[in-house]
């Protein structure tokens, strides 16, 4: 399949699911109010004499961002089995990679509104601010979104035909997520902390191999885990 | 345009398919006649390329793009208007909806509903839409009358013959003899994933071939 088909396919699929989406908003208003309801729990279940926000601020992000992932990538393929949309998926004479592709940026868009929606609300909570540094964490926070919502993508398509999809999804994915989470912790903690750009450079960098090592990877096994 | 050559599936100890073979002309409409679990829906979806069979093999002329399927479930999205799904089905398809679809299946006033707002005989009509959306030579028909009633299932298998007429290709796959039949040219009747008649329908009515099913069957 040639690369023009294989983009455009992806952004009709992609574009179908944000419309299924925005006609719902059932899965975007859940995650948010999910998003609020860990900011405040944390606010008040922490001693700031004991911890910092600032050394606690960047795990609290990290860790809402992740569940509030898996909660999206839960029904990014449950969409499909309504109806069996996804045998007309499979039918359709386009390309494996453009469904994955198409799943991701979806994913992508989905996660990218969560984030947004968290990144002011944690500088609210726990008063750290995050406008001086808001390019880099911009990129640390988009190079690791990219990569666990790769493979949160991948094992979504993998557990959603099993009887426990929204249970077998975190413990696939978790492990997957170990590393780009323990990056993208230590480069936030540096930013907000005003450290040096160079310091956060190595990590930002294995950010992105890990992006394209997993997008390849996904794409390559995706065929085999749809087909029947 | 349609052929499968010693087709052969297995899922676990359940054969589904076993040494099916058969052709289907261009303007000829095979129906498929079986019990349940005997291996209707396993052929259609071998035809499809949905599943790759363990022995043998299938070929449509034209590939996936050539095939239209219509199945137990209506493959669309609840939230989309029935509009917005056909656009989407046909994008996939680098095609544009034909404009007198919607009219021809009695849905021109339903295409800005959601389509979890209609009636499961209208989501049905919405299936036929979508099966039909890139013009397609190959139609794969799994139960395709379920949830259509009367004046629906006539306008159905008027689309179907025009469909023939056309000179296009149709495999049909049901447990009922009765609304098969009139549109077949060629009639099969499988059983335990073996075609245990295949033959022209010929002159044979509903009632006739019904007789033969049952002899067959037992």
């Amino acid at each position: 399949m040639r690369s023009p088909d294989l983009l455009r396919h992806a952004w009709a699929v992609a574009s179908k699911d944000l419309l299924v989406e925005f006609r719902s908003r059932t899965a975007i208003v859940s995650v948010a109010v999910f998003v609020v309801l860990v900011f405040v729990v944390f606010q008040f279940g922490h001693d700031p004499t004991a911890v910092s926000n600032f050394d606690l601020a960047p795990s609290i992000l990290w860790v809402t961002f992740t569940f509030a992932a898996i909660l999206a990538l839960n029904r990014a393929f449950q969409l499909e089995l309504e109806n069996q949309a996804l045998e007309g998926l499979l039918l359709a004479p386009i390309g494996r990679g453009s469904i994955y592709l198409g799943k991701l940026i979806a994913n992508l868009a989905f996660v990218a509104t969560i984030e947004l929606i968290g990144l002011p609300l944690l500088a609210l909570f726990f008063n750290v601010p995050v406008l001086p540094f808001l390019g880099p964490l911009a990129a640390t926070i988009a190079l690791a979104t990219v990569g666990f919502v790769a493979v949160g993508t991948l094992f979504s398509a993998m557990t959603v035909r099993t009887r426990f999809a929204e249970l077998l999804l975190p413990v696939l994915l978790l492990p997957f997520m170990i590393l780009p989470l323990w990056w993208a912790v230590l480069a936030t903690g540096r930013l907000l902390a005003s450290r040096p750009l160079s310091e956060v450079a190595g990590w930002l960098n294995m950010l992105a191999v890990y992006d394209v090592v997993f997008v390849t990877i996904a794409l390559l096994l995706f065929p085999a885990t749809v087909n029947e | 345009m349609l052929l499968a050559e010693r087709l052969r599936h297995r899922f676990g100890a359940v054969t589904a398919l076993d040494d099916v073979s058969f052709s289907v002309q261009p303007g000829h409409t095979l129906a498929v006649f079986g019990p349940n679990g005997a291996g209707k829906t396993t052929l259609l979806k071998v035809l499809a390329g949905l599943i790759q069979p363990q022995g043998g093999r299938a070929q449509v002329d034209g590939g996936r793009r050539a095939i239209g399927w219509i199945g137990h479930q209506p493959q669309l999205y609840a939230q989309l208007s029935v509009r917005e799904n056909l656009r989407f089905w046909a994008s996939l398809y680098d095609a544009q909806p034909p404009h007198d679809l919607l009219p021809r299946l009695g849905l021109a006033e339903h295409a800005d509903r959601p389509v979890r707002a209609l009636s499961r005989g209208l989501m049905q009509r919405v299936a036929i839409a979508r099966a039909l959306v890139h013009d397609p030579a190959v139609l794969l028909l799994d139960e395709p009358f379920t949830g259509l009633d009367r004046t629906a299932a006539e306008a159905f298998s008027r689309l179907l013959a025009q469909h023939a007429a056309a000179g296009r290709a149709s495999v049909l796959v049901t447990h009922n003899v009765e609304e098969g039949t009139g549109l077949a040219t060629e009639v099969a009747f499988m059983r335990a994933g073996r075609f245990v008649h295949f033959a022209p329908r010929g002159a044979r009515g509903p009632a006739q071939v019904a007789e033969d099913y049952r002899n067959a069957i037992a």
